[in-house]
């Protein structure tokens, strides 16, 4: 049976964020054939559903309200069920991002449904479909199924191809109006505390630092590479509990998971926790002056030697590679 | 106050996990509070300290979980309750949990009600929210700070790095980021006085809750553990021709630069 499915869309800085193209692809799995509608919520996002369509949505459907322009769950809880209400779809898919974690839960219990969190990967197809997921922070992966009803998963960034962009693809954009009423959370600021706008869990190189980066300052060559690569800091508990950076960088079995193509600890010892957040990164390049550390069980790559003479090194020798 | 914490009995993070016919092999591990919810627990003993009241701190599972309130009474906590589900259910999923916690929590008017934002075995960070909604009250996830005043609270939140301040009001169901605060460990005289602090034991029965009722709307058909990663390469020779080599690799062979 063919289904009817919904992804919800999300944009960061006025743009969509590639998690809901990776959502689409996901969604496209599921669909068996059936239709795939795009949401967006926001102050201004009508701009965007050309975007999604270009991407593999059918249509999209936008709910534009002044209370949307900052994420609240009961805001766009409301937007999501008076379009739920119009479309009755057979499954739902969000991306695994703050907001989608946040939102999902809330929706899933009006629902009375299911809900497959922070999927990875899809076996199979349409009904038969089969849901990756990983447990104990991906020191194992377990397969879910849905029973009957309501299919609702989200989606990890990062791990779902993207369909190809396809400029040719045209489909109905509508606007939805939803009286957006009674929000019981009231955002009065936004401190922005991530490196250039690149998303820990969204990015594509991670540059890690554990307790050998020795200092706060001891980060900038780490971000330097970061930015020279397009990609986000993070670090291991022991940087964060030592002070030498904020807990919103710390990756492991307390902090985020990552799974960048690329991933370099730098001055990182490898601590199960640790590892917990990183071991699935495509490619993983160690770089410790301790020969027997954990890290390099782990490493694709490794280098034996003191992270401030490497990184600098590293800066030059891929520029080199970049102006070539 | 009429302060609640969710409490969930995990793995302790430094076990290696073993999978034997699709399932975790439990046998031999040693458990441990999620550590998110020791946040939760602690947050709850500071509000309560602060504005006086009480704290309760529940739990779902067999009477194995005995030991982790227990140890959240020893925190600081003052009652504890354990829905044992073990003779009931087979199997349960967040939508299980979640309607269990709420038909409990639906009578003793809340005030405060905190949990871990994710446990560190499933991970999926459902339970709390969906309990929020289905007592009808507002929730905030992700927290790094909580005031309160009278029934005004103002709120910090981490959402990917970045944070945001909300203030929102009583009753308010909150789950714990790392950065709340700094858990305790039990004291000598807490542990003793844990012994003594009352800890009740429900079942799906005294909750008026058949089985039917919380039948999981998802299954899990298999645990597996990911492929064993083949050992890397460490490289050799002078530090820039390390380095050289290196970059090489990373543009050529694995093509990620």
């Amino acid at each position: 049976m063919s289904k009817k499915v919904v992804v919800l869309g999300e944009a960061r800085e006025g743009a969509l964020r590639n998690v809901s193209f990776e959502a689409i692809a996901a969604a496209k799995t599921v669909a068996g054939g059936g239709e795939i509608v795009g949401l967006l919520f926001g102050d201004a996002v009508q701009s965007l559903g050309e975007e999604m369509i270009k991407h593999g949505a059918d249509r999209v459907i936008t709910v534009e309200h002044p209370h949307l322009k900052h994420y609240t769950s009961d805001g766009f809880g409301q937007a999501f069920m008076a379009v739920y209400d119009q479309e009755k779809p057979d499954a739902i898919v969000f991306g695994h991002t703050a907001l989608g974690k946040d939102l999902s839960p809330k929706i899933a219990s009006k629902l009375a449904s299911g809900l497959i969190s922070d999927v990875t990967a899809i076996d199979g197809e349409g009904d038969d479909a089969v849901f990756i997921r990983p447990i104990f922070s991906g020191k194992a992966f377990e397969k879910v199924k849905n029973k009957d009803g309501l299919l609702f998963i989200t989606v990890r960034p990062n791990n779902i191809e993207p369909l190809a962009k396809d400029d040719s693809r045209s489909g109905d954009v509508s606007s939805v109006s939803v009286d957006i009423t009674n929000l019981r959370s009231v955002i009065s600021e936004v401190v922005r505390k991530s490196t250039e706008g690149v998303d820990l869990s969204e990015a594509k190189v991670v540059i890690a630092g554990g307790r050998g980066v020795k200092s706060a300052e001891g980060f900038a060559p780490l971000e330097e590479l970061a930015n020279l690569l397009g990609g986000a800091v993070g670090a291991s508990r022991g940087a964060c509990d030592a002070d030498y950076c904020d807990y919103s960088l710390q990756i492991g079995q307390t902090g985020k998971v990552v799974t960048p193509d690329l991933y370099i600890a730098a001055g990182i010892s490898g601590a199960i926790q640790h590892m917990a957040g990183m071991s699935n990164s495509k490619v993983i390049v160690a770089i410790n002056k301790d020969p027997e550390a954990n890290i390099f069980k782990v490493a694709d790559y490794g280098i034996v030697g003191d992270l401030f003479e490497v990184i600098p090194m590293m800066i030059e020798e891929i520029k080199k590679v970049k102006t070539n | 106050m009429n302060i609640y914490a969710l409490v969930k009995r995990t793995f302790d993070t430094e076990e290696r996990i073993a999978v034997s016919n699709g399932k975790i092999v439990e046998d031999g591990a040693e458990f441990i509070i999620n550590p998110y919810d020791e946040y939760a627990i602690e947050e709850a003993i500071q509000v309560r300290d602060e504005h006086g009241g009480e704290v309760t701190v529940i739990t779902i599972g067999d009477e194995e979980a005995e030991k982790q309130l227990r140890t959240a009474l020893a925190m600081g906590a003052d009652k504890a309750v354990l829905i044992n589900t073990e003779d009931d259910l087979d199997e349960m999923d967040e939508f299980t949990a979640a309607k269990i916690i709420a038909e409990y929590l639906k009578d003793k008017n809340a005030d405060l009600i905190l949990a871990g934002n994710v446990a560190i075995d499933g991970g999926s960070g459902q339970v709390g929210p969906r309990v929020a909604e289905l007592l009808g009250i507002n929730y905030v996830t992700t927290i790094t700070n909580l005031e309160i005043e009278g029934t005004s609270v103002k709120i910090i939140r981490d959402v990917e790095g970045d944070s945001e301040t909300i203030e929102t009001s009583l009753p308010l169901l909150v789950t714990a980021q790392q950065g709340l605060n700094e858990p305790r460990y039990p004291s000598l005289p807490g542990i003793m006085k844990a012994k003594k602090k009352p800890l009740d034991e429900l079942e799906l029965d005294d909750l008026d809750l058949d089985e039917d009722d919380v039948e999981a709307k998802t299954e899990t058909i298999e645990i597996y553990l990911p492929p064993q990663k083949a050992a890397g390469r460490v490289l050799e020779g002078d530090l820039s021709h390390q380095v050289k080599e290196l970059v090489d690799l990373l543009n050529k062979e694995a093509k990620v630069l």
